[in-house]
């Protein structure tokens, strides 16, 4: 299998059981969640050589599933970016256009499934990198309920707002999926009962008629015209098919980007401390004491995004800094949770244009940092909010380039939204 | 410190972390078993306790409910959630580059311990108490932290649950500090979450500062201890460690405070080898931690586990209740009551036997023995039935306590015999009636003399005669009873 879009660190194959509602299929796994005995990069230097001694949960499910595992998905570094040009293995390419990122930044999974390159993709959403790059790609993604998936494995980047998700071509191929991966593990104490015995895969019927779908005008107004143009026709799929559109809302989410990169950030600055080339890693020699020795391995693997969340994140924690910036996140992050359990009370399911953007061209968008991170401005409230949401093709623009609509559901309510956007995919 | 205080009176205001292993079966955040001390380094571990990539803490309630107990001992607060941090540093034995532990909501606070030293009675105040995870353990390979060639990172005991117990700058002198960790190591094992004999279950780090003793009247000022330069002394193990580190403190402070030098305000290492505390870093800015809440760990709602969780009955009410109970002395309860294996020893030997007679001999005979070959009553495991058979042969009458305790006891402790073969190895068997009473009468009829003076009112002639019985028995006979006997005969 020719690898034309660099969407695989690894291509390394993982048979699964005999039989089992995946047999015969196959799933590209992006490259943070750990595999026992195949390397686990997070699209880093610093762990080009680390390979896991052990499973993570939804990979043995996978497995245990009758999955085959075709192999390891490129990534932004440690899942910080939103086209993968972080990744330390050069960038994925967007087989829609392979001028333009394919969004990120689970890119590689996005890019297998748009590819064909395999049936299924795992990704990993902390601000919106499974639903970002299934726009991007034209595939369908889900991010989870926060504690719908099981984390054990998935190595962190921002633990209290990343959940394992799905990547298919169809919307009933993601669900089928997410059945897989859904459900409690003692191995994470943040997982719940939600999601046992699941059948998302039913629900995808496009079923909607009667449903309320909500419009927060504060993530349509910043959208590109195009974008805006396939998003007005979709939600007019919506109407012609007996569903309400509504307007509402969210003032919180003005605050939704600033809150998502500070508490990223600080929990990323943690996430990757351990990282100081003793038990694992590339290590930067021996010489200077351990402070001196962990600062050169450091420096020397990790890339520049990485290295700049860090600081920004160490800097956000710290004495004096904390109250001002970690402290007044959270109370953001408060807020927008408050925000959309108000929209709630009103309609089933709210609707955005998943990005705001149409994909970039490569290198357009990675030296600005400050706009890549508004990019992100539709998808990481969701994550602040720890609520279900999927991103499913809505259309084209002009040029051919695909547009995602997002649904976000409330707090477990996988099945309304993998229903809703049946409609459209 | 201000140099005025030179001229006056000065006095100690100390304060003491404590770091507790737990005795729990599994480490604190993962299934890895916490009974690592004769294993292979790193062979206790798994992806959590190593913070391999994506693994993820699960909290061992077993780790809490000990700590619940703890705090009910320690008539502590616990509160209706309790959370966990994170605090950020860079070490090589920490494996995830932030250490697990409690910030804003520890598992007990607003606790206290009383304690006594002599006779006064101290209440000592505890702060708080929180859980967090040990760190793994380092060897430094050819030299010491500083000149080694390479260190050697053992992470087996990554993850062992600790207690950190803070008090407050309640202690006024060294002994304090060493009365109050040794009953707190005896509440510890009564609660039967503790094992002192395991390396490192018992980590204290002391801050003290001087005062002039006039500011001590009454309760200490805050802005008096702010003022005062403050050392850490990290590095004790033991009570005994406490106490002779903070004396060797308090000895080095004030010197430096009489010749006019001011105390700098530092962190200190006990080096009980040597019996000194070394200078290890001045204290600069207070390290920061960056802590913040663990999301991997939801919250624990632990507000009815005060209620739900037993204690055992506590050192200090059980001595009330043998003094009660058993009739003793303040004294003898005490002892009776030191570690939780005595006092189960004694009720056990005083249900069968006169209470007084088991408090004699499990207070005073027994302790005594053991503590004068630095033995402990642990290290009897398995031979209290010969020492309680022991005492059957007192209460008895077989055998003379004398015998008992010099003979039969002492072998028993340094031979590690048991008592019947050591009574039948030394003939220790009391003699009988018929042979005492033929002894008597044969020394009457051989001391004529003796008889006489006896009969004229010499008293000393009746311990002559005692003497001359006990010869004739090889010392097996009971020295009262032949004075009586002989009494008997003799009045007649």
């Amino acid at each position: 299998m020719a690898d034309a879009h660099n969407a695989f660190v690894t291509e390394e194959t993982i048979e699964g059981a005999d039989s089992g509602p995946l047999a015969g299929a196959t799933v590209a796994v992006k490259d943070n969640i750990s595999t026992e005995g195949v390397r686990t990069t997070c699209g880093s230097e610093m762990l080009a050589e680390y390979v896991p001694p052990y499973d993570a949960t939804v990979v043995s499910r996978l497995t245990d599933a009758g999955a085959t595992i075709v192999g390891k998905t490129n990534m932004d570094e440690f899942g910080m970016g939103t086209t993968t040009e972080t990744s330390a293995f050069g960038a994925t390419t967007n087989p829609v256009d392979e001028e333009r990122v394919p969004g990120g930044s689970s890119g590689g999974s996005a890019a297998a499934v748009a590819a064909g390159d395999a049936d299924y993709a795992l990704g990993s959403d902390t601000g919106g990198s499974v639903r970002c790059p299934a726009a991007f790609c034209g595939v369908v993604g889900i991010k989870p309920t926060y504690g719908l998936v099981s984390r054990y494995g998935l190595v962190a980047y921002a633990n209290s707002l990343e959940q394992i998700g799905p990547l298919a071509p169809t919307v009933e191929g993601a669900a089928e999926l997410l059945d897989v991966i859904a459900g409690p593990d003692e191995h994470d104490a943040t997982t719940r009962d939600a999601g046992a015995g699941s059948d998302y895969a039913a629900a995808a019927n496009g079923d909607v008629d009667g449903l309320t779908v909500g419009v927060p005008t504060e993530l349509v107004e910043g959208a590109d015209d195009e974008v805006r143009a396939v998003f007005e026709d979709a939600l007019d799929a919506y109407r012609d098919a007996g569903a309400e559109i509504e307007e509402v809302s969210l003032p919180s989410v003005e605050y939704g980007v600033a809150a998502y990169y500070v508490i990223a950030m600080s929990e990323a600055s943690s996430n990757l401390a351990r990282f100081d080339g003793v038990r694992y890693g590339e290590s930067g020699g021996f010489e200077g004491n351990w402070n001196e020795s962990f600062a050169e391995t450091r420096a020397e693997n990790l890339g520049d995004e990485v290295k700049r969340r860090i600081l920004l994140g160490t800097y956000a924690l710290s004495a004096g800094y904390h109250d001002k910036y970690y402290k007044q996140a959270q109370e953001a992050r408060a807020w927008v949770r408050q925000d959309f359990e108000g929209a709630f009370e009103d309609v089933d399911v709210l609707a955005t244009p998943t990005m705001p953007v149409l994909p970039p061209k490569l290198g357009e968008s990675v030296d600005d940092p400050l706009q890549m991170y508004l990019m992100d401005a539709n998808t990481v409230p969701v994550n602040l909010a720890n609520l279900p949401a999927i991103s499913v093709p809505a259309g084209e623009s002009s040029e051919g380039l695909p547009v995602g609509l997002q649904l976000v559901g409330p707090t477990f309510g996988e099945e309304t939204i993998i229903d809703a956007a049946a409609l459209l995919g | 410190m201000s140099t005025q205080a030179a001229t006056e009176d000065l006095a100690a205001v100390i304060g003491l972390e404590v770091h507790v292993q737990l005795e729990t079966d599994t480490k604190i955040f993962c299934g890895c078993s916490t009974d690592a001390a004769d294993a292979e380094p790193n062979t206790h571990t798994c992806p959590t306790c190593l913070g391999l990539p994506g693994a993820l803490p699960v909290l061992n309630e077993g780790a809490v409910e000990a700590a619940v107990r703890l705090g009910k001992a320690l008539h502590a607060d616990i509160p209706e959630r309790t959370t966990f941090h994170r605090k950020n540093y860079f070490y090589p034995d920490l494996p995830k580059g932030f250490q697990l532990t409690q910030y804003d909501a520890p598992i007990c606070q607003d606790g206290e311990l009383e304690v006594r030293v002599e006779d006064r009675r101290r209440d000592i105040g505890i702060t708080r108490a929180h859980l967090e995870e040990d760190p793994g353990s380092l060897q430094h390979v050819g030299g010491s932290i500083d000149t080694a060639d390479y260190t050697k990172v053992d992470y087996n005991r990554a993850g062992t649950p600790l207690v950190e117990i803070v008090t407050e700058p309640d202690f006024r002198s060294p002994d304090e500090t060493r009365a109050f960790l040794a009953k707190l190591e005896e509440v510890l094992e009564y609660l039967g979450i503790y094992d002192a004999e395991r390396d490192g279950s018992l980590r204290v780090d002391a801050n003290i500062s001087m005062v002039s003793a006039d500011d001590l009247a009454g309760e200490v000022d805050d802005a008096v201890l702010a003022e005062a330069n403050r050392t850490e002394v990290k590095n004790i193990s033991s009570h005994k460690g406490a106490q002779q580190a903070l004396a060797y403190e308090v000895t080095r402070q004030r010197n430096a405070i009489q010749r006019g030098r001011e105390v700098e305000q530092e962190t200190r290492h006990w080096d009980e080898s040597r019996g000194i505390t070394v200078s290890m870093r001045s204290k600069e800015a207070e390290k920061d931690y960056r802590y913040f809440e663990e999301a991997d760990l939801p919250p624990l709602e632990v507000s009815d586990w005060k209620e739900r969780l037993e204690i055992p009955e506590l050192p200090d009410a059980r001595r009330e209740r043998f003094r009660e109970e058993y009739d003793l002395s303040e004294e003898a309860a005490s002892k009776l009551t030191s570690t939780k294996e005595v006092a189960d020893f004694f009720e056990e030997i005083a249900r069968e036997y006169d209470p007084d007679l088991a408090a004699t001999w499990v207070a005073d005979n027994l302790l005594g023995e053991l503590n004068y070959r630095d033995m402990a009553v642990t290290d009897l495991e398995g031979r209290f039935d010969e020492f309680t058979r022991l005492v059957e042969l007192v209460a008895e009458d077989e055998i003379t306590e004398k015998n008992a305790r010099e003979v039969v006891l002492r072998g028993m402790l340094d031979e590690g015999e048991t008592p019947d073969d050591i009574v039948e190895a030394e003939d220790l068997g009391k003699t009988s009636g018929d042979e005492v009473q033929a002894a008597v009468e044969a020394a009457i009829a051989e001391n004529p003399d003796a008889v006489a003076d006896y009969e004229d009112g010499d008293e000393g002639a009746i311990n002559f005669l005692v003497g001359q019985v006990m010869q004739k028995t090889g010392g097996s006979a009971d020295p009262g009873q032949v004075n009586g006997l002989l009494r008997e005969e003799l009045d007649e």
